[in-house]
């Protein structure tokens, strides 16, 4: 461990490291946007996971923090797998579908920094919830 | 560091750990690796979430999704749904009680809902062992804001206007002690960290030390620029060997990163911290026996003045002051005076951690704004008393506090509230009682401790308080006069104006407050011979109920000292003059024919 010869190193370290506690406390962020990829078996075989994980990367590479990535379980539209869905606070929820990793891109570009939906990746509203 | 895009926060603390959290933390890497899914996922061990009553705890972020009472085996299921598939594992949640609906997030909970976290702002959020976790959360920002931007005099200044009072129980001015320390001229000053935490029911300290141990040791430095100091010690009970490991490894670490050590920041400012042991001593809790300890003398008070600013230790000005007076330093540094003061009553600012134990559902730790009502911390938070059984009293602040009756629950807790109806903030321990506790009973029990801990110095202390306990136990015994009573009264208020220490001039205190606030149950025991709750042996009788019995003879076969007699099928008799009252007995009869009155 190197040492720390005055503030400005110790700032540079702190920005340096930052991201990984901004995650834990993006999770108690409530203005948020929460983007929520479909875990479940369907979702896993379709290959959520490298969805996610490009999201993950995706939002850290081009500085996006009002972003909280989650998974959740099934959400009903395993012919679609992987479905993200995308939460922007105060609107109402969107439902994307065959969510390759390069498309994971596009919704970060698209939707998440410019709030423009992505169309023809659309497979509708999710469900109500009661 | 790596960046992890789900967290896994386990509690690390001392009573999580008892409930072996160590093994789920062992378990849920295991298993993380076994799926492949280190590189995404990241196990964290962290100091005290503070709901102990439902540890161990496991939180999900940024899920958010809070989890209590995890067994090791549960780790698998966690892993298996959780982690891999997103589905939340609900027999894991939190169960609001009145309204039995499951809880996901901890800010809906009740326990955690009034609460507003300043000197357990990381406890359950960082890593205590990585330095590097708690430099992600702006550790060490604010000395570095104090070295190169402000003068110890403006430090000072800043510490008086927030009105941070000391959290270890007299609640005197931190700024105050500081500017006294700074204006004693010498080559040499110290910084004191006491870390003796030895009130009966309170843990803060040791959380704090356990779970954020960089806080303590970036608000030492900043005292020690504050008074002109570049040494200072943390004076730890021996009894806490996680909070050492953890304060030591902290330490260890600042020193590699030049955090602590020679020229730090690049500045003029040296300082450097070492840990001392406290063979665990109440008395040393007390600035100057401490000093005598750290000395390496017995752990005697001396006489003040002079105080520990202009003589302490090693004759040279010293400040004491508490861990989680520390704590909170940090956070005033960086967001100002201003932000602090807003929060608390108009005398006493910002929060206090209360250690919230005895007969009360949610035991653990709080920490909430000052002049949140006693209704509001046992009931809402605290989640009221156990086993539906009704609130008699609450302690406070140790064996030097008192016992506040239900009619104070309203009363907005801060330092002079506390004094006003007869106890004291103390270190913030809060032990509840029921209806099924006996006042003069409790009131015995902590005269019991301060006669044990008295360091023997001054007569009052030595002697008076056992001559109190003398008479306390001559009063459960069913043996005690009235004029025991006015003794009482008038010998407390003697200790109190004379002892030499705080440990002498508050152990009357709960005798005091139950004098005046309990009155009836010390004239029940003296008067009517009766314990009304129930607890003094001596004044109990076991009696059988003709009745009821039906002449089985079991309670004479299981009777210890053979003073029940009969013959068989016949209705039995206890004598009272041979019994012990050990209620063996009536937990023996199968006829519920034995009573105690």
């Amino acid at each position: 461990m190197g040492q720390i010869k005055s503030l400005d190193e110790l700032k540079a370290l702190r920005d340096k490291i930052k991201d990984n506690i901004d995650i834990r406390e993006a999770g108690e962020q409530d203005t948020n946007i929460r983007v929520l990829v479909g875990m479940a078996t369907c979702g896993i075989a379709a290959g959520a996971r490298e969805t996610l994980n490009a999201l993950f990367e995706e939002a850290k590479k081009q500085g996006v923090n009002n972003l909280t990535i989650i998974h959740s379980g099934c959400m009903g539209a395993c012919h679609s797998e992987p479905t993200v869905e995308v939460r922007v606070p105060g609107e109402e929820p969107i439902l994307y579908g065959n969510v390759t990793p390069d498309k994971a891109k596009e919704i970060i570009d698209k939707h998440i920094k410019n709030g423009e939906l992505v169309q023809n990746l659309i497979i509708g509203k999710p469900f109500e919830t009661v | 560091m790596s960046r992890y895009r789900m967290h896994l926060l386990v509690c690390g603390g001392t009573g999580c750990k008892a409930s072996q959290s160590d093994k789920i933390i062992e378990n849920l890497n295991e298993l993380v690796i076994k799926n492949g899914l280190d590189k995404e996922v990241q196990v964290v061990a962290t100091g005290c979430f503070g709901f102990c009553e439902k540890g161990p705890i496991v939180k999900v972020l940024p899920d958010n999704v809070f989890y209590i009472e995890v067994k090791p085996e549960d780790a698998e299921e966690l892993v298996n749904e959780h982690v891999i598939k997103g589905r939340v594992v609900e027999r894991l949640l939190y169960i609001e009680p009145t309204l039995k609906e499951k809880i996901e997030q901890h800010k809906e909970m009740p326990f955690y809902k009034k609460q507003i976290r300043i000197a357990l702002r990381n406890c359950g959020f960082i890593n205590p062992e990585d330095i590097n976790e708690y430099i992600s959360v702006d550790g060490y920002q604010a000395l570095g804001k104090v070295l190169t931007e402000m003068t110890p005099q403006q430090v000072i200044e800043l510490m008086k206007k927030s009105g941070l009072r000391g959290r270890g129980g007299g609640g005197f001015p931190t700024g105050l002690k500081w500017e006294f320390a700074r204006k004693y001229e010498s080559d040499i000053k110290y910084i004191i960290c006491n870390a003796d935490e030895g009130d009966p029911g309170a843990f803060m300290d040791r959380s704090v030390l356990e779970g954020d141990p960089h806080s303590v040791l970036e608000a030492m430095a900043i005292a020690g620029y504050a008074i002109g100091a570049s040494k200072g010690y943390v004076y730890i009970r021996a009894e806490y060997p996680l909070a050492i490991e953890r304060l030591e490894l902290a330490i260890k670490q600042a020193r590699e990163t030049g955090l602590l050590g020679n020229n730090i920041f690049g500045t003029e400012f040296s300082f450097d911290v070492d840990v001392k042991y406290g063979a665990g001593a109440f008395v040393c809790g007390e600035e100057t026996s401490l000093i005598n300890s750290i000395e390496g003398n017995r752990g005697e008070p001396n006489n003040k003045p002079p105080f520990p600013a202009e003589k302490g230790l090693w004759a040279k000005p010293t400040s004491v002051n508490n861990v989680e007076t520390f704590a909170n330093i940090p956070p005033i540094i960086l967001k100002g005076a201003e932000w602090f003061s807003s929060i608390g009553t108009e005398n006493s600012k910002g929060t206090k951690v209360f250690a919230l134990a005895g007969k009360i559902n949610n035991v653990g730790l709080v920490e909430v704004p000052m002049g949140t009502t006693l209704r509001e911390i046992i009931f809402d938070i605290g989640g009221g008393i156990k086993d539906g059984k009704e609130f008699k009293a609450v302690q406070t602040g140790g064996p030097s506090g008192g016992c506040i009756p239900k009619q104070y629950l309203d009363t907005p807790i801060d330092y002079d509230n506390l004094s006003k109806i007869g106890s004291m903030m103390g270190s913030g321990g809060m032990i509840v009682l029921d209806e099924s506790d006996c006042m003069v009973n409790v009131a015995k029990f902590y005269l019991e401790f301060t006669v044990d801990e008295s360091c023997g110095k001054c007569t009052p202390c030595r002697v008076g308080n056992k001559r109190l306990y003398e008479i306390l136990t001559k009063i459960v015994e069913g043996k005690g006069t009235e004029q025991d009573l006015k003794d009482l009264r008038e010998l407390g208020e003697i200790i109190k104006d004379t002892a030499l220490c705080g440990l002498g001039q508050t152990s009357p205190n709960p005798i005091l407050s139950t004098l005046n606030y309990f009155w009836d149950e010390y004239e029940a025991h003296v008067k009517d011979k009766k314990c009304p709750s129930g607890v003094c042996t001596a004044l109990l009788k076991y009696i059988i109920i003709p009745e009821k019995c039906v002449g089985c003879t079991l309670c004479a076969r299981v009777c210890p000292v053979n003073c029940i007699s009969g013959q068989v099928k016949k209705v039995h008799e206890i004598d009272q003059n041979i019994c012990i009252k050990c209620g063996a007995c009536q937990k023996a009869c199968k006829f519920n024919a034995i009573e105690r009155k």
